[in-house]
């Protein structure tokens, strides 16, 4: 087996704005200043974004790394770089199922999972049948469209907290309805921040916080389908249901695939629904991995369980994207065929 | 020339906040310095009804303190729920304030990071020694055989409050003394809507405290002498069942409050609702609320039948309080140190204290007649004879998480019906175990 050679240099991009050759190969010749100039203009200009996310995404990102092979506690907090090594402990008592902490995490993670779910389809559905509702014109039509998008602008954790004083057992506005006015679910008022009704609370806002942005991207999308296809497919006789399932659907196809992914990412790793609804501790239903994750490091103080915890969510979260973008790139491929 | 000077320009910009972002540290690792010594940084912990009001009692303090000695003092007023997180996240930057509250059960855990200031013998000294403080407020203040990690500042314990109107109205003469009779009262007050005994059930921390005493109460504690954690323990599962049985067996705590975790306990007692608390300190609570000075009663916290509060079996307080740290980085260590001589002298002792309606640490302070009405008589009595401090050990906070939340989860359970057992019981507390040795 040979070594394959370095690739040729006519095989390198010309740069752009100019002819290439003499002035390259030209030893000892000096490019014109202003030339100069305008190559590295662009890498000056991205100079304050690449140093900007190394300091906000990636050294963070590495600390984490590091720590989750440490035994990071209170005992070095101070000083945490001199926490002892401790290889990949961390990890194996993350996924112990044998031990409390590895199966309360594994617990906590299907909780996720079924609550992603649920929420990303409820937002999805609820946002597309919106957009499609709303592309008629109507009277009033832009006050509801304003009014969709309130739990969009509003700040969450104004928006989450007073959900918690609704969903209050002896006080709240949603015991008041479904049990004083309405008469449903008996005589005695039901709790919704604990126990088991804990995960509807949740996904009720959740969905609430997500389908205006599904909302707002399906209508954006809907608005850039051509009227003259519709109206072709009417003069071919497709009814409502037809034109949704046959023009409206696929148009917002690859819209669609990103918006899903952006609300799976989001929902999955929500952090302060659940922390603002139910604080430091959630109930066992409603037990979201990553208020589950804050609360190993930052309630019980095991920084390097909780590292280590971090970065396995950041894998999976990755892998699925990967698996999701590979899945849907070969459909937008069939599609282009 | 002009595109690339604005270039230029963005760059030294973003370079300059990410040289900010970075630097600015005080951290010097030694025992502090004093390279600022004309100003502090302060966070006082939330004390009174809300922040507003501890700001307004503690403006005039520091201002008679910066005319003293030219020392600015730059006051935060933190909520508890912030602020174990926050002193956590100064420890790591080492971007923490000067002086600052620390809650008296933490003292240990704090003691082990080794960001405090150590009170040795000469810092006691600067501040007019370690004599002047009760005991038992020292001995919450870090681990046995250490020198402490703080200075006490405020002292509390747990009182029984009762409204006087409903026991009235009940035909209820006196407060139950024990157990026994807190149930066979409550029988008589939980009618009607009303409730006999309020209960923070989601508060983590404030199931601990309780659960602390009732476990004392049953001869138990929550660590053996080694320092291991015992939770689940027969007398422990006894002690936890029987806190959580008021609420699932004796029904005389409102299901409702097992959500409670934002004192609404102490609401529903000023607005008539429940007719007793288990509170430290509430008076001043209890007027924002509306009340007035003689609609409530104060009494010791019950005890096992037959018996009087005392030490031993008979505890029932834990020792609460608030203590004063220095951050061993300070910028200001004699400013530091002149704060909290100021902060512990007599003076500002009565005059805190007084308003806080807590006891003060400081023995000269505490024979003040603004510390000789009934409330404060009850609680310094307690303090002083049948209190005992939380656990000093460093995994003290993990421990009020662990047990705390089992609690929690239990008074969830109750509410909705589900069956308390001492099997559920115990299942709960293993599993609060078995997560602190991990």
């Amino acid at each position: 087996m040979t070594n394959v050679p370095p690739a040729p240099s006519s095989l390198t991009p010309a740069p752009p704005g100019g002819t290439a050759g003499p002035g390259r190969r030209g030893a000892g010749r000096a490019r014109p200043p202003g030339r100069r100039r305008r190559i590295a203009l662009p890498y000056l200009l991205l100079l304050p974004a690449l140093l900007l996310e190394l300091l906000v995404h990636l050294v963070p990102m590495v600390m984490g790394i590091v720590a989750s092979f440490s035994e990071l506690t209170q005992f070095h907090i101070r000083d945490w770089t001199g926490a002892p090594w401790a290889g990949f402990d961390n990890y194996e008592l993350a996924v112990d199922l044998n031990r409390p902490v590895g199966e309360a995490l594994l617990t906590s993670f299907l909780t996720t999972c079924r609550f992603t779910l649920l929420s990303v389809g409820l937002c999805w559905l609820i946002g597309t049948a919106a957009a499609v509702f709303m592309q008629e014109a109507f009277r009033g039509r832009g006050f509801l469209r304003a009014l969709f998008l309130v739990p969009y602008a509003l700040p969450v954790y104004a928006a989450v907290i007073t959900w918690s004083f609704m969903f209050q057992r002896d006080n709240g506005l949603v015991n008041h309805v479904v049990h004083d006015q309405l008469g449903l679910g008996g005589a005695d008022h039901t709790f919704w921040l604990l126990g088991d009704n804990s995960f509807w609370a949740l996904l009720t806002v959740s969905v609430w916080k997500g389908w205006p942005f599904a909302f707002l991207i399906v209508t954006a999308a809907l608005q850039n389908i051509p009227k003259e296809l519709y109206e072709a497919a009417a003069l071919d006789g497709a009814g409502t249901w037809q034109q949704i399932r046959r023009i409206t659907l696929p148009s917002v196809g690859p819209v669609n695939q990103v918006l899903v992914l952006v609300l799976f990412l989001w929902t999955f790793n929500d952090f302060n629904t659940p922390f603002v609804l139910f604080g430091k501790s959630a109930p066992e239903a409603a037990d979201l991995i990553s208020i589950h994750i804050y609360q190993s490091s930052f309630v019980t103080w095991n920084f390097g369980a909780g590292s280590a915890m971090s970065v396995l969510l950041l894998l999976f979260l990755l892998l699925v994207t990967a698996g999701y973008l590979l899945v849907t790139r070969g459909r937008r491929h069939d599609d282009a065929r | 020339m002009r595109r690339i000077r604005a270039a230029s320009a963005a760059v030294t910009a973003s370079l300059l906040a990410a040289a900010t972002a970075c630097g600015g540290g005080n951290a010097n690792g030694g025992g502090g310095s004093n390279t600022a010594p004309r100003e502090l940084t302060y966070w006082a912990s939330n004390q009174g009804p809300d922040i507003p009001a501890d700001q307004a009692t503690l403006a005039p303090e520091l201002k008679k303190f910066e005319q003293r000695t030219g020392i600015k003092v730059k006051l935060e007023v933190v909520p508890w729920s912030d602020l174990l997180n926050r002193i956590l996240a100064a420890t790591a930057s080492g971007q923490g304030p000067d002086v600052l509250n620390i809650g008296n059960t933490w003292s240990a855990s704090l003691q082990a990071t080794g960001a405090l200031l150590p009170w040795d013998a000469k810092n006691f000294a600067a501040i007019g020694g370690k004599d002047r403080f009760v005991e038992s407020a020292i001995g919450s203040a870090g681990a046995a055989g250490k020198d402490p990690a703080a200075v006490p500042l405020y002292s509390m314990s747990y009182a029984l409050y009762y409204n006087k109107k409903m026991f009235k109205d009940a035909g209820v003469a006196k407060p139950p003394a024990t157990w026994d009779e807190m149930v066979t009262i409550g029988r008589r007050l939980s009618r009607g809507g009303k409730w006999a005994l309020g209960a923070e059930g989601a508060n983590p921390s404030n199931n601990i405290h309780q659960a602390f005493v009732f476990s004392h109460q049953h001869g138990a504690a929550f660590f053996d002498a080694a320092g291991k954690p015992t939770f689940d323990t027969p007398a422990n599962v006894a002690a936890v069942k029987q806190y959580v049985d008021l609420m699932a067996k004796d029904k005389i705590i409102a299901p409702g409050n097992a959500e409670y975790d934002k004192n609404q306990s102490l609401q529903d007692f000023a607005n008539g609702k429940t007719a007793m608390v288990l509170w430290q300190s509430a008076a001043s609570s209890f007027k924002a609320h509306g009340m007035k000075e003689g609609d409530w009663g104060v009494a010791p916290v019950p005890v096992p039948a037959g018996g009087t509060p005392g030490a031993g079996r008979n505890v029932n307080s834990m020792v609460a309080g608030i203590n004063l740290a220095v951050f061993k980085n300070t910028d200001n260590l004699d400013g530091a140190l002149k704060f909290v001589e100021f902060m512990t002298g007599d003076e500002e002792q009565k005059l805190l204290n007084a308003t806080y309606g807590s006891i003060p640490p400081v023995k000269a302070a505490q024979s003040d007649p603004a510390f000789a009405g009934e409330d404060s008589t009850v609680l310094r009595t307690t303090l002083a004879t049948s209190a005992a401090p939380l656990p000093q050990v460093p995994e003290e906070s993990q421990f009020e998480t662990a047990v705390g939340t089992a609690v929690k989860e239990l008074f969830a359970d109750a509410a909705a019906g589900k069956p308390v057992t001492t099997e559920s019981v115990r299942a709960k507390l293993t599993k609060a175990q078995q997560q602190m040795s991990s």
